[in-house]
């Protein structure tokens, strides 16, 4: 059977096939609305592999910053906890590293997050509810009592309030007798985000930049081994992104502090190899691996080529990932441990450096010791039985995934040059720009779904009608306004009122210079003031933040 | 009476910064029709209920994920009744447990929202509810 100009291809005869053969009624796009083709080949992928991919370790980074990754050493399991009094989260801490967690990872309560005391009026209703309420060096000693803050590493989720945060770690720090320059850990910090999608914001943005700017400087002489800012793109997402904004709106921020950090006279790579990442693992598998092999390639690129680092730490993009909060579902609550695993999967196949997975019961409340329990052990089976460590960078050579790669980094290379074109990340903030792309596509996903284009089982498939789930609930007591208001009588009580008067005086003499306000937060935090009294010097220094109307 | 339009303030009470669920919803009522008034993030009970007042709304829709709800939802409901609001159609949803929904839907509020709710219906029962009212207010 010789072949003849008439007979077809292979090619030609699948798609043939793939004409006349049948295709379910239903959105066969990504998660992020992006169409995608039935099946990926050759010609879809960039061929050049050392300039695309290269090696595990090696620039650009794309297959993974560590040249042999999990066969080295497992990602940080950090599950994110923080409720209650500091004595109930330290509990719950030590909970989690005696059933063989890796890392801390602290949630404050919002009072905490805003930078007002347990004590303040505006804080009513809202003290230790989702997070830890820490309002003094001294709660800060309970949090960490009898954890070696030189063992184990911390991360800290706070921005608006950060520097103010660190400093009262790094006071628990040196009170407990270890040397800040040994303590290992994670500040987030990272106020660009705030501004655009999660809202805890203390200042406006340009102090708030200042502020970051004293951390990097101050952390790279006494805290080498601290992560100043976690760049963030988990709250973006959360807030209604697609991968692609997420992507591209957290690495323009990641740039934009490189730039503070730069034109505040740091050497690039002075700071650069601190910053670290936090990406959200949504439910699309292949977008989701995809998108963190492309952040890594993009910042890699970036910091070398743009940025003229010489260190190839700066180069590399080390990241914290984080299942999707609103992949969960109120509707037959146990699906989310189902979710929650194959997005972990993703994170795991992407390459992260350490991973939360959420538990099944966070959208009815703060979840239980037991739902906490299977959503750390979820990353432990992944971890130790599926062999999905053995490989690095597994899923590289797909002709989809490498094409998937590709595209976000072109996607994001887009919003990079109209970022710039509306005068950078600041101009986009003060206009809404980045905010109105953020909402624009939260509400092209929700239409989605009640559309059924996007199936939600439970939801909108598969769901059983207006049944409750039967689920316990953690709640919070009272009690934990009441003891904390107490606490801060006590301290305020017994502390040297003039050298805590004195510290806050400092504090906003040096807002108005530009002397290093972490050094004076250190000092202020072993003077007892508190959390609250410092913002409120900040907020009369610099003012109060006022959010673009984007409706 | 049908080319009255239904005015709705959506608002954030506290310190939670989550407004996803408040924006989508806002877009969809005014999609629907409505004249709708974004409070924007952090408002006071008392804030809230001046901006009902000023607006002149039949309808006020508080969204709340800080697990606050039982000590603010009950102080907007006594300011909105301070300022002789006590009548206007009160809602709200969020991270709200089963049984905090209906404590509250026996203390002012008519109907609360969980996760996974369709915009549609919220929208449908808003109509349904205000327009029940006007006729009621005509009889």
């Amino acid at each position: 059977m010789s072949q003849t100009s008439t007979e077809q291809s292979p090619r030609e005869l699948w798609e043939a096939a793939l004409a006349k053969g049948r295709v379910r009624d239903t959105d066969f796009n990504t998660l992020s609305g992006q169409e995608v083709k039935t099946m990926y080949g050759p010609d879809d992928v960039s061929p050049d592999y050392d300039e695309n991919l290269g090696y595990p370790g090696q620039f650009p980074y794309t297959r993974g910053v560590h040249p042999s990754m999990y066969r080295g050493r497992l990602w940080t399991m950090r599950q994110f906890a923080g409720f209650g009094t500091a004595a109930q989260t330290n509990e719950r801490f030590r909970f989690l590293l005696e059933h063989g967690q890796t890392g801390l990872s602290t949630a404050f309560d919002f009072p905490t997050l805003m930078g007002y005391d347990a004590d303040d009026d505006i804080s009513l209703g809202e003290v230790g509810q989702v997070g830890v309420s820490i309002s003094s060096l001294k709660d800060m000693e309970t949090l960490f009592e009898g954890i070696p803050l030189e063992k184990v590493s911390t991360s800290m989720t706070i921005n608006g309030p950060a520097p103010v945060m660190l400093a009262f770690y790094i006071a628990c720090a040196e009170r407990q007798g270890v040397d800040p320059a040994l303590i290992s850990g994670t500040i987030q910090n990272d106020i660009l985000k705030e501004y655009q999608a999660q809202h805890a914001w203390l200042v406006p943005p340009e102090p708030a930049l200042r502020m970051i700017t004293d951390v990097m400087g101050y952390c790279a002489k006494h805290t080498p081994r601290f992560n100043t800012i976690s760049i963030s793109g988990y709250h973006i997402r959360e807030a209604g992104s697609t991968a692609a904004q997420e992507l591209a709106f957290t690495l323009a921020n990641g740039m934009e502090y490189v730039r503070r950090g730069v034109a505040s006279g740091l050497d690039v790579d002075d700071f650069a190899p601190r910053l670290s990442f936090f990406f959200d693992s949504h439910l699309d598998f292949f977008e989701e691996v995809s998108k963190f092999r492309a952040a890594r390639r993009i910042w890699a690129r970036k910091m070398r080529d743009e940025f003229g680092a010489k260190n190839p730490k700066s180069w590399m993009l080390r990241f914290h990932t984080q299942t999707a909060g609103v992949s969960l579902t109120a509707q037959q609550p146990e699906n989310n441990i189902v979710r929650t695993a194959i997005e972990a999967l993703a994170a795991v196949l992407g390459g992260t450096q350490s991973l939360h997975t959420n538990s099944m019961d966070e959208t009815l409340s703060l979840p239980t010791e037991k739902a906490v329990k299977i959503a750390l052990r979820t990353q432990q089976i992944i971890a130790e039985e599926h062999e999905v460590t053995n490989v690095v960078d597994p899923l590289a050579g797909s002709y989809f995934v490498e094409a998937e790669t590709d595209r976000l980094e072109a996607d994001a290379e887009a919003y990079f040059k109209e970022i710039d074109e509306r005068g950078g990340v600041v101009a986009c903030i003060d206009a809404g720009f980045i905010q109105r792309e953020i909402h624009r596509s939260a509400v092209t996903y929700q239409l989605a779904v009640e559309r059924n284009q996007k199936k939600v089982v439970g939801v909108n498939i598969y769901d059983e009608g207006d049944q409750k789930p039967e689920i316990d609930i953690h709640r919070i007591g009272d009690h934990v306004e009441n003891e904390q208001r107490a606490r801060l009588k006590e301290l305020r009580a017994n502390r040297n009122e003039a050298a805590a008067q004195a510290e806050l005086a400092k504090i906003r003499a040096a807002c108005d210079t530009d002397e290093n306000l972490l050094e004076r937060f250190v000092a202020a935090a072993h003077a007892d003031c508190t959390l609250g009294e410092i913002c409120n010097v900040l907020r009369d220094a610099f003012g109060k933040y006022k959010e673009p109307k984007i409706l | 009476m049908s080319d009255r339009k239904i005015r709705v303030l959506i608002a954030k009470p506290g310190l939670d910064g989550h407004d996803r669920g408040a924006k989508t919803v806002a877009t969809v009522l005014r999609d629907a029709g409505m004249e709708v008034v974004y409070s924007g993030l952090h408002q006071t009970p008392e804030m809230i209920a001046e901006a009902a007042l000023q607006e002149d709304v039949d309808v006020v829709g508080l969204s709340i994920l800080s697990g606050a709800h039982m000590s603010l939802f009950p102080r907007i409901r006594e300011a909105l009744t301070a300022r002789d609001m006590g009548d206007v159609l009160l809602t709200g949803g969020g991270i709200i447990p089963e049984e905090d929904m209906t404590a509250l839907e026996g203390d002012g509020f008519s109907k609360l929202f969980g996760p996974g709710t369709r915009t549609t219906d919220i929208v449908a029962w808003i109509e349904t509810a205000v327009n029940e009212r006007w006729a009621r207010e005509e009889a």
